[in-house]
């Protein structure tokens, strides 16, 4: 479920099929840079009503989808 | 409040990105779209002469002369000082025989001398308050550092605010937290010192900013409007401090405003940190763009953290 939340974020973020975005996606295959990571972090706290410490050393979406679960 | 005057001066010496490129590992590529930064200009070593300047034209296109201002505030984060303010030394550059001050309010200290002006001018002593923004954050920045030394230039611009008009509208908001951004002074040669500190460039967590920033300009625009009774649609003009202009757009996208109500200038000047929100609105005052009775919404933020937003009728 966090998985399925996360890619529609982000697939309507970059403007992008869903089905484009796997766990093992990179935020570098995807074209986000540092700050798209935050605006990406921003709207994941507004949809699961959560706060995310940001963490610049993350990389990929299965790394986000685990941060989210921990601040679940 | 009202704005009578605005002024500025930034120096001669304009540096691209691509100048950037001949000694740190970076590209015009990198600065232009994380930032929006396309040049910066550093002064030479004189930044009271450019404050002096500034100040000079803010009182000269409010038709006043020197002697006509009652007080004025010096809002600077750094500066070759450690004493006198930087304000005494721009007094005497001006022939001021008012009192002055500095503040330092981070990249909202304009927002704060503002307050403080409209705060001095409703007890009543003062006529016209002359506000300086003088700053030099490249000297701060750390050079060897690609994240951060890109995105600072150097600036000095000023106003001049006077008795009537509408009261404007602040919303401040100072929350510590040192470690987002900071930098350390040297320690001097105290014996009794046992903090080992030495000189520190500035340090940024520019992913924390950026989150801080867009969340506080949203959030005080918003309130500010609420608190007056205003639609977010009927203000003409969003002036935010001119970090970067990713900041910009993420604000814009959120209040549902149309690009020509966010203007910039950070793309020729970078972040000026405090005199950002007085250059830009000396550039629309001098291009024609704000028409009296127009709203402006401010907002600022900044090292500390720090935020300053007010709504004024200009």
């Amino acid at each position: 479920m966090t998985f399925e939340k996360t890619a529609k974020i982000l697939a309507e973020y970059k403007d992008i099929d869903v089905s484009e975005i796997s766990m093992d996606s990179t935020f570098e295959d995807l074209g986000l840079d540092s700050l798209d990571t935050v605006e990406i972090v921003m709207s994941l706290e507004d949809e699961f009503g959560i706060s995310i410490e940001l963490d610049s050393s993350l990389k990929t979406v299965r790394e986000l989808v685990d941060l989210i679960d921990r601040s679940l | 409040m009202q704005f009578i005057g605005t002024g500025s001066a930034t120096p001669e010496l304009i540096i691209k990105n691509t100048e950037l490129e001949r000694f740190l590992d970076t590209s015009d590529e990198w600065i232009r779209t994380r930032t929006g930064i396309e040049e910066r200009r550093i002064h030479d070593g004189n930044l009271e002469g450019l404050a002096a300047e500034a100040a000079r034209r803010a009182m000269e296109n409010a038709g006043l002369s020197v002697s006509d201002i009652d007080f004025f505030i010096c809002s600077t984060v750094y500066n070759r000082f450690m004493t006198p303010a930087l304000s005494c030394v721009i007094q005497g550059l001006i022939g001021a025989g008012c009192p002055c001050l500095d503040i330092n309010g981070a990249c909202a200290g304009f927002v704060y001398a503002l307050e403080m002006a409209d705060a001095y001018l409703a007890r009543g002593h003062y006529q016209n308050i002359l506000i300086v923004c003088a700053e030099e954050p490249t000297r701060m920045a750390d050079w060897t550092n690609r994240a951060t030394c890109v995105l600072f230039g150097d600036a000095a611009a000023a106003c001049v605010v006077t008795k009537g008009g509408r009261d404007p509208l602040f919303r401040m908001h100072t929350a510590s937290n040192p470690e987002v951004l900071h930098g350390y002074n040297t320690a001097g040669n105290c014996p009794y010192d046992k903090s080992g500190r030495v000189y520190e460039p500035m340090t940024m967590n520019g992913q924390e900013v950026y989150k801080f920033a867009v969340s506080s300009a949203t959030e005080d625009i918003r309130a500010l409007c609420e608190t007056a009774g205003l639609a977010i649609d009927h203000i003409d003009h969003f002036i935010l401090h001119q970090a970067n202009l990713r900041i910009l757009e993420a604000v814009r996208t959120r209040l549902h405003q149309p690009v020509e109500k966010f203007p910039h200038n950070l793309e020729h000047y970078g972040n000026t940190s405090s005199a950002s929100v007085p250059l830009l609105l000396d550039e629309l005052n001098r291009a024609g763009v704000l028409k009296r009775g127009e709203t402006i919404a401010m907002s600022a933020f900044g090292a500390g953290l720090t935020t300053g937003a007010c709504l004024l009728t200009w």
